[in-house]
């Protein structure tokens, strides 16, 4: 579980930046605050199939404890400190230094044990690593190649492990409220976060799953309430959707 | 060094409800609590009477049941059945009630029941001492706190360190917490205090509780078991100085004046306090890594009896929003969480604060023009149904959005 560079082996005044950067990252209110009101609709959907499919107690503080998982594209850590405090055993990549160190500092803030690693999936994939259960979340349109990294994760996945993936449909509705909404209107999102033309309908995906060997088990759409402030599951997968696969047993 | 998710400054009612509230064994996702006082709440509890006592309205009364506290609290209890609020002056023969509420009026059940602290304090604390998530550490005085940004961090004068994810300020309304988080406080005082005693009368008050405005303020007469009688007794500073100062005898007499002869023969049977009687809300319930709770939140007016209920919805209100979030695994003393908490609580504060406010400056008052206006508003609340059911619900607790454990569910 300990990485190559771990916190507490940078200087203190690298400390003090990536803390300045962390906190950013951590402030409900701040440059992140859609990833923080949009992360406990999908907390809920993987802690829900996690234990479900892993015969795991819900009601317990540590769930996940003996699992192991990865978070591809982990940015400052949102979705991986969560999973850890379930009892994950956990590994998060994402390409850039700078986020990497940001939470490798926010974990070590919150004593939590997280393996941070400033690398790909790619990577992992070549040294042979493998896990139970992979979380790709509004990664994959991002990616040059969609359907080459859904087979790596595929080669990344240990048999019976899960792989949750969520997204953004591409249809008229979503480029009206993910690129014209989000960020023109309500500048939720910095201009240029999203490209429409990069976006993924659910039967490509389910196409490229399937092409990977990949069984998908469910998938939603989430929509967001602008009267209560919430994001919730729902049927409706226009613009945003979450889905869960499996890799067959051996 | 000692490490919990949370740690709670205070042992006294709402510190040990709030311990319960997160860890005790009815709690879903028990938390690991570490509870820190400067004095040992043992003393407050069953065999020392210390004379204070509260009400506590339905919806608290299925707060406690849900945390596995109630029985064990009810049989110390007394069923308010009636509740009559007169506007007379001292010494007055008659006493028209302005409004009257009974059990008709709540459906068959009563209102609120009363306690003696003690009991409250000796339920709470064999739960938290039975609780295998609770640590309590007695005669520790906090001395430093530094908070954040991952983790509160704080030291005692037993030169004990500790951290955790989150402090619950459960320290008094001169909250130190509160101090080292650097949140003001807004509020006045109202020239007046309270004072607390209990009385034994010849003859059963069969569960009747009493609020007679006098011009001082209120005079409220609270049933508690056996023919005993729970009083807060409001006077000006002055003249509060001048009787707490009087013999046992000469107390008695003042006292029996503002009583009234209905239930014969009276006698003190608890020791005096004096409460001075102020008005004071935090500028921010919640602070980085730190939420407070109780007095430490709000100290309102004791007119309507509401300081320990508006605590124990601060209890439920924060152990709700804190276990949303355990269970998906995000940080129990996070920004979103405390917002959470606070978005919840501070409007329901204040509405009762300045409800409390306006009614004990209607009230604290000899004018005749006043007196008269108030007692047709009054007797128009007694007579118009809907007003009459709102008052009862206000006074049980139960306006605003009830987090579960009021409605008498775990969390």
């Amino acid at each position: 579980m300990t990485s190559v560079l771990n916190a507490r082996s940078l200087d203190p005044a690298e400390i003090e930046k990536f803390s300045k950067i962390a906190a950013e990252w951590w402030n409900p209110k701040g440059k992140f605050a859609v990833l923080h009101v949009f992360n406990p609709v999908r907390l809920a959907y993987i802690k829900e199939q996690v234990t479900a499919r892993f015969a795991r107690d819900p009601f317990v503080r540590r769930p996940f404890e003996g699992l192991r998982f990865l978070d591809i594209g982990c940015g400052g850590g949102l979705l991986t400190e969560p999973m850890a405090r379930l009892g994950a055993d956990i590994t998060g990549v994402d390409p850039s230094e700078k986020n990497i160190a940001t939470a490798r500092v926010h974990a070590e803030e919150q004593d939590l044990a997280i393996d941070y690693r400033a690398a790909t999936a790619e990577d992992l994939a070549d040294a042979g690593e493998s896990f139970d259960v992979i979380l790709n979340m509004e990664v994959i349109e991002h990616v040059t190649d969609p359907k080459a990294f859904v087979q790596t994760c595929a080669r990344l996945l240990r048999p019976n492990g899960l792989i949750f993936i969520a997204t953004l449909n591409r249809t008229l509705k979503s480029f009206g409220l993910a690129i014209v909404g989000a960020e023109y209107i309500l500048g939720w999102l910095p201009r240029g976060t999203h490209q429409w033309e990069k976006f993924i309908t659910p039967d490509e995906l389910e196409a490229w799953l399937a092409v990977s060997g990949l069984k998908q088990l469910d998938r939603t759409g989430v929509t967001y309430n602008p009267f209560s402030g919430e994001w919730r599951r729902a049927r409706d997968m226009d613009v945003n959707y979450m889905l869960v696969a499996q890799k067959p047993g051996n | 060094m000692e490490k919990a998710d949370i740690v709670i400054a205070g042992a006294a009612l709402n510190g040990l409800a709030a311990a319960v509230a997160l860890a005790g064994p009815k709690a879903i996702r028990p938390l690991d609590i570490l509870v820190l006082d400067q004095a040992d709440p043992t003393k407050f509890a069953r065999d020392s009477f210390d004379g204070r006592a509260s009400a506590i309205t339905a919806s608290s009364r299925r707060m406690l049941e849900a945390l596995g506290l109630w029985d064990e609290i009810r049989v110390h209890a007394e069923a308010m059945r009636e509740i009559i609020v007169t506007d007379a002056k001292p010494g007055a023969q008659a006493r028209p009630a302005l409004l009257h509420f009974g059990e008709e009026d709540h459906g068959g059940d009563a209102s609120a029941f009363m306690v003696e602290n003690r009991h409250l304090y000796g339920a709470l604390l064999d739960m938290a001492r039975a609780s295998p998530a609770i640590r309590l550490m007695t005669n520790t005085r906090i001395t430093a706190y530094r908070f954040g940004p991952g983790l509160a961090r704080l030291a005692t004068d037993t030169n004990e360190e500790a951290r955790a994810s989150l402090v619950v300020a459960a320290d008094g309304r001169a909250s130190p917490a509160r101090k080292a988080a650097h949140i003001d406080t807004y509020g006045w005082s109202y020239d007046q205090v309270g004072i607390v005693t209990t009385v034994q009368h010849e003859r059963s008050h069969r569960g009747r509780a009493e609020e007679h405005f006098l011009p001082s303020g209120p005079f409220a007469i609270l049933p508690l078991p056996g023919n005993r009688s729970s009083l807060v007794w409001t006077e000006r500073s002055q003249d509060a100085k001048r009787i707490m100062a009087l013999d046992d005898e000469a107390f008695l007499a003042e006292l029996a004046r503002r009583f009234g002869g209905h239930l014969g023969e009276l006698t003190v049977v608890g020791p005096r306090h004096a409460y001075p009687l102020s008005m004071q809300i935090a500028q921010s319930f919640v602070g980085e890594r730190l939420a407070l709770i109780g007095d430490a939140a709000h100290v309102i007016h004791p007119i309507a009896g509401l300081g320990f209920n508006l605590g124990l919805r601060d209890v439920a209100a924060l152990a709700e929003s804190i276990s949303e979030a355990v269970k998906l695994g995000l940080d129990p003393g996070s920004a979103s969480v405390l917002a959470a908490y606070e978005r919840w609580r501070r409007f329901d504060t204040v509405m009762t604060a300045v409800a409390t406010d306006g009614l004990t400056r209607l009230f604290s008052n000899d004018n005749p023009g006043l007196r008269a206006i108030r007692g047709l508003g009054l007797r128009a609340a007694g007579s118009v149904g809907a007003l009459k059911g709102f008052f009862m619900r206000e006074a049980a607790g139960e306006t605003g959005r009830l987090p579960k454990l009021l409605q008498g569910e775990a969390v």
